[in-house]
């Protein structure tokens, strides 16, 4: 009770204080970032600009796409910071992205922004398959460490590997889209086809595939790499596989929704975004970011990382992506029996 | 000789003061306005979605045929028919056993029996699937009773829908079987039927209609709750979680809307069947009847004690372990007691403050709810005239036991979220949601205190009219007070339910306002199972917390007001 009343009584001093405060504008923010790090990006551009407050929605990225999308004619949103690349190029596509060259962008590897004058979009990090494999429950399974895609196809795995479901989870259609320019269309669809049987579930998130390997729920788990390594810094019984054959990735990256009624804050978000305070926030999440020279060695993470990338057209996998959702969803969520 | 004088004042309050009749009049429409809003027009407004496309255009039965076509939709109709129909079949015979066990025996205890068979009612239907991951899952306690089998898919939905339908059956069928004429069971002995053929010839027949009313109201719940299936479903597609993948996922509002449509057919069936058989049911207990009492029998005792034993422990290990998981450090490699699950702060669903928002939702509902419900029904049972307003008024009332959760949720979005409607602005904040939860259990709140305040007679209202005080004051002299332990029931409930919801509010969630309930969906998402445990836990605990004090208040309040109950 007594705590009820100092907050309410904290809450009109505040309200009382705030005109002498600097004016505050609130700038809603869509989001695919992890939870965990929503935290510390939001403190940080606050303690940055005192006179703005982020309000973010957070949502897997096929969620945050879809929403965009819908309200297109109605934007809600004033910035996007921290969704992949590929769902930008979409929402490109539709003229919904308000140009902007972001102050010091010029010192970003120029990979990661956008070839548009003035830039749509500006990259953050990258981020890439992983697989995480649970040592104990493989062991006491008799399961090998596989160590390619390939390998996952094969009879001994069936039943055992969770992945993301590619609409709702940007993790999920990396995969799906690096598989398919790696192997090429028709291998591609071959390719999961087989991993279909051997898939225990499609889940929503990106991160599950990997909290269930690391809790042991199923043994192997199609993730990402930041979530990997922090279930291992925890302690969980993982290793993380890179399989052999490359890595489909993607970039995080930051864009300004066209018609924002807030473009001076935006602009301010913007900047933000491609800072170097950012780039260090960043870089303890991901191995590989935006900017030059930043990047820190991650124990869990091999040193030849950036180089296992694989082969990733963006402007096509952009273009594609509702056709091969469709044909996925077609594949693998109407069959005409529940496989267990 | 009170009413031989006032039948000559056939119709008492329409001579009284013409403003009385004006205010009266006036509260019955707003009564029916805020119903209609609440309630009438979203419906409305899903009807007119499902023939639009995504702009709004008018396409007639497009939609309808897509989704028809498509098989990933029509295989998740066939999967809820089916489930629908298991779960129906199970709990059936478990309820009934549980309440026959109760009612029809000496049993010493029953009212504790009674809360741990309505223990479901305090959680999320999220919950029990939480439970049956850590008993049941790849790592779980029980693992091995499965045979290399796997909980995830449809039996894994049925054990949680059953835990989650049970109380609901359970209600049902013991209002059945305590309406037991004891001079059929004499009747019976007399002509020397064993305690079999009692059982199938009395107990049976007498409880049909309560069993057929609880397995329609079992089959709708199961159809519309995604919370089970969401997380122990694994690849087992069901109707409900389709639509939430439409508009959440997809934001296809449209085939949401078809898909909203398809699950209200089911509940629009049970509702006409039920008007049915409430017709046919009426004289099953008339006045003289005598209520049953059973005869001491220490081998019919045993049999029901290990029933009850049976039930109540699997029902308390799927609310327990769950509560227990959450306070495991790293399950199934740390079995170390921690806290940290309760620190919502690195995990997605708002944390605490979507708990403080859902009590401040359930306070509000509880509170205003009751307030509505009971003038409500007063206006219902105890205006005179205003025949038309009346019966619109309760058709209303009656309106949302036929829709379910997901599908006002629906019309929510669609009619709220409209940039034309001038209330748009109340779209995603509190005060909307509370409007749904009233909403949404509506029919279940007036029909108790409708019911309590059909004991009052009516002509407490004609003598006040007569002594010309108006109706308002009568309400708060005489009905209140004689409602009141009725009225914490509607509280009680209105509370539980708007804590432990999933369905309708979380279409309409915004992040400013998250909720425990739909929190835990959310940390089930992104794998953080401990802390969806965490939170369930908390809202079990507050449901359970506020029900107690509830009773107490109300044991309270039967020893100051109900006095004159008593005879004597």
């Amino acid at each position: 009770m007594k705590k009820q009343m100092a907050a309410c009584i904290g809450l009109v001093c505040t309200g009382l204080m705030a005109p002498l405060a600097q004016a505050t504008t609130t700038l809603t923010v869509y989001s695919a970032l992890e939870a965990d790090q929503v935290k510390d990006y939001k403190e940080a551009f606050e303690k940055a600009n005192p006179d703005i407050e982020l309000r973010f929605v957070r949502e897997s990225t096929g969620v945050i796409t879809a929403k965009l999308l819908s309200e297109k004619n109605n934007p809600q949103a004033d910035v996007v910071w921290g969704l992949a690349a590929t769902s930008l190029m979409i929402l490109d596509q539709q003229g919904m992205l308000q140009g902007y060259v972001p102050k010091g962008v010029e010192k970003l590897n120029r990979e990661f922004v956008d070839k548009a004058h003035p830039p749509k979009w500006t990259g953050m990090d990258v981020w890439a398959a992983t697989i995480c494999f649970n040592t104990v429950e493989a062991a006491k399974k008799g399961l090998p460490k596989p160590e390619s895609w390939a390998d996952l196809t094969k009879p001994v795995y069936k039943g055992q590997i969770v992945m993301p479901h590619p609409a709702s989870s940007g993790t999920g259609y990396l995969d799906v889209s690096a598989w398919l320019q790696m192997m090429g269309e028709k291998k591609g669809w071959d390719y999961m086809d087989k991993l279909h049987v051997n898939m225990a579930q499609y889940v929503h998130s990106g991160s599950k595939p990997c909290k269930m390997a690391a809790a042991g729920e199923y043994p192997i788990g199609i993730s990402f790499e930041y979530r990997g390594a922090e279930l291992k810094e925890k302690g969980a019984p993982i290793d993380l596989v890179y399989p052999k054959e490359g890595l489909g990735w993607d970039l995080e990256a930051t864009a300004i929704l066209k018609g924002s009624k807030n473009l001076a804050a935006a602009k301010k978000l913007a900047d933000f975004s491609v800072s170097l305070p950012a780039m260090q926030l960043y870089e303890k999440n991901y191995a590989v970011v935006a900017m030059p020279g930043v990047a820190k060695q991650n124990p869990y993470i091999p040193t030849d990382y950036a180089k296992r990338l694989s082969k990733n057209n963006f402007a096509w996998a952009a273009k594609n992506r509702e056709a091969i959702l469709q044909e996925w969803s077609r594949r693998y969520e109407s069959k005409a029996a529940p496989k267990n | 000789m009170l009413s031989a004088v006032l039948r000559w004042r056939p119709r008492g309050g329409q001579t009284g003061i013409a403003g009385e009749a004006r205010i009266a009049s006036l509260l019955l429409w707003a009564l029916v306005a805020v119903l209609l809003l609440g309630l009438g027009l979203p419906l409305l407004f899903i009807f007119a979605k499902a023939v639009q496309d995504g702009d709004g255009g008018f396409v007639g039965l497009v939609n309808f045929a897509q989704v028809l076509q498509s098989p990933g939709l029509m295989r998740a109709s066939s999967n809820s028919l089916q489930l629908g129909l298991t779960v129906t079949a199970l709990v059936l015979p478990l309820a009934f056993a549980f309440a026959w066990a109760l009612l029809r025996s000496r049993l010493w205890g029953r009212g504790l029996w009674r809360q741990i068979g309505l223990s479901p009612l305090l959680a999320p239907s999220l919950m029990p699937a939480i439970s049956l991951v850590y008993l049941f899952g790849n790592q779980g306690l029980l693992k091995d009773w499965l045979h290399g089998g796997n909980i995830y898919g449809f039996w894994g939905v049925v054990l949680g829908e059953l835990f989650y339908t049970f109380p609901h059956a359970l209600l049902i069928i013991m209002t059945a079987l305590s309406a037991a004429d004891a001079r059929l069971y004499e009747a019976g002995r007399v002509l020397g039927a064993g305690p079999l053929r009692q059982f199938l010839t009395i107990t049976l027949p007498g409880v049909r209609y309560g069993l057929v009313s609880a397995g329609l109201v079992v089959f709708t719940l199961v159809l519309t709750d995604f919370g089970v299936p969401k997380v122990v479903g694994g690849d087992f597609n069901v109707l409900a979680v389709e639509a939430f993948k439409q508009v959440i996922g997809q934001q296809n509002f449209p085939r949401g809307a078809v898909v909203g449509l398809l699950l209200l057919l089911p509940a629009i069936l049970s509702c006409l069947v039920e008007r049915r058989m409430a017709r046919r049911q009426q004289a099953a207990l008339t006045a003289r009847a005598q209520p049953f009492a059973p005869a001491p029998s220490w081998l019919r005792d045993a049999c029901a004690l290990l029933l009850l034993l049976a039930i109540s422990l699997l029902l308390l290990a799927l609310l327990g372990v769950g509560v227990a998981a959450s306070f495991i450090k790293y399950w199934p490699y740390n079995l170390d007691f921690t806290l940290a699950h309760y620190q919502f702060d690195t995990v997605d669903g708002g944390g605490w403050s979507a708990y403080v928002n859902s009590l401040q939702l359930a306070t509000a509902t509880a509170v205003l709810g009751s307030l509505l419900v009971f003038v409500g029904a007063c206006v219902c049972e105890k205006l005179p005239g205003m025949a038309l307003g009346r019966s619109l008024l309760r058709f209303l009332a009656m309106l949302p036991m036929a829709v379910p959760g997901l599908v006002l949720g629906l019309g929510y979005v669609f009619f709220f979220n409209h940039p034309a409607n001038p209330l748009h602005g109340w779209y995603g904040s509190l005060g909307l949601m509370v409007l749904c939860c009233i909403a949404h259990f509506y029919t279940t709140a007036h029909l108790t205190a409708a019911t309590a305040l059909k004991q009052l007679d009516g002509e407490f209202e004609a003598v006040a009219a007569s002594l010309k005080v108006p109706f308002w004051v009568t309400w708060w002299r005489v009905s209140l007070p004689v409602c009141l332990p009725a009225l914490v029931d509607v509280a009680r409930f209105l509370f539980v339910s708007a804590m432990t919801t999933l369905s309708a509010l979380i279409f309409i969630m915004t992040p400013e306002h998250s909720l425990a309930a739909v929190s835990i969906i959310t940390m089930d998402d992104a794998g953080d199972t401990a802390a969806a445990a965490a939170m369930a836990t908390l809202v079990v605990l507050s449901s359970a917390g506020l029900s107690l004090l509830l009773s107490l208040l109300e044991r309270l309040l039967g020893r100051r007001n109900q006095r004159w109950r008593k005879p004597g």
